[in-house]
């Protein structure tokens, strides 16, 4: 009897391990399909909300934050500050921030950027560019780009932002 | 040694009860104030697996699905059969939201989702769902994306639709 239920316990284990480890390999495997990671960064460009011209290919040299937001969204709140300060003291040694609003109306995006005094250049997104960075689907969303134009880091919702510093310092130090 | 066949749906059984604990946790944080997601009663949450069900399912009486977020993230991906409403923190959104739904029977069906970022984030869910509440709707359901909506649906596999 102890032998029988011995061998229940284990099987019963066993099952509970093999659904937790199919769950997380689903989950990972559709995370991994539409990574950009180690790709070079889909290029695009647009008319910043000043009305410059952002063209990620003639960033190419320079580390490229690029961060995709929207005035709806707390945690982009949080960050953009931090981006800010990052465009001031990195910016001598190489980053560059460049900021896409999801945002529905281009006025909304450019009260906020005026608000948080934002020192980088900032454009409209829309669904084409969206899916060109194989869907932005929640935010926010932010990837770091190497000199070369490949994506080194990719942080999606709120991201801890001594993490993303520390690993964009080893990308100024080596670009 | 094979395991029984009785064991298999208990397994399962307890899985669904460690997730549905993990998720219970989630909502023991922040204080909920009215217009967060935590104001929105757990029983009154569904888990993106048993709306993907439902949609599937061949019962008549499928739920009006409105997505009450970013009109951008909509346009690139939506559940199928949804609807653009507006965002819910926004007074437009809302008022959208109520004249959508004026007319409908005070017990259908109705399923809000946002995704637009993590659900204790979330600006505009509980404000719409307060507002069906406020507007006598009975049956009302907000889907659960503890991410957001490319995390917990699009990349789970569950269906999508793109365009406005």
């Amino acid at each position: 009897m102890r032998k029988r239920l011995a061998a229940l316990c284990r099987c019963a284990l066993a099952d509970l391990l093999l659904g937790v480890c199919l769950t997380a390999a689903a989950t990972q495997g559709a995370f991994a399909a539409s990574s950009l990671l180690h790709k070079t960064a889909p290029e695009f460009v647009r008319t910043g909300l000043n009305h410059q011209r952002v063209d990620l290919k003639a960033y190419r040299g320079k580390v490229v934050l690029l961060d995709f937001w929207a005035t709806w969204c707390a945690p982009c709140q949080v960050e953009m500050p931090r981006f800010a300060a990052w465009q001031s003291q990195y910016g001598p040694r190489g980053l560059q921030v460049i900021g896409v609003s999801m945002d529905d109306d281009p006025a909304d995006a450019l009260l906020v950027v005026r608000k948080l005094g934002l020192n980088y250049p900032v454009a409209m997104g829309d669904e084409k560019l969206g899916e060109l960075y194989g869907g932005v689907l929640g935010l926010p969303l932010t990837y770091l780009i190497d000199s070369k134009g490949v994506v080194r880091a990719e942080f999606q919702g709120e991201a801890d932002m001594n993490v993303m510093e520390k690993q964009l310092q080893t990308l100024l130090q080596h670009p | 040694m094979k395991c029984g066949p009785m064991l298999r749906p208990a397994m399962i059984a307890l899985l669904v009860t460690l997730t549905s604990s993990f998720v219970n946790a989630q909502f023991s944080g922040p204080a909920a104030t009215p217009e967060s997601a935590f104001s929105i009663p757990q029983a009154q949450l569904l888990q993106p697996e048993a709306l993907n069900h439902l949609q599937q399912s061949a019962r008549p009486d499928k739920p009006l699905v409105l997505q009450v977020g970013s009109h951008v993230l909509f346009a690139e991906a939506h559940i199928p059969g949804a609807e653009y409403i507006g965002p819910g923190s926004q007074p437009a959104g809302l008022q959208l939201l109520q004249g959508r739904v004026a007319s409908l029977a005070r017990t259908k069906l109705i399923v809000l989702y946002c995704g637009c970022c993590p659900w204790q984030r979330c600006p505009n869910v509980g404000p719409a769902f307060a507002k069906l509440r406020e507007m006598g709707f009975s049956n009302v359901k907000v889907l659960y994306l503890a991410d957001n909506f490319g995390a917990d649906w699009a990349a789970k596999g569950y269906p999508v639709e793109q365009g406005r």
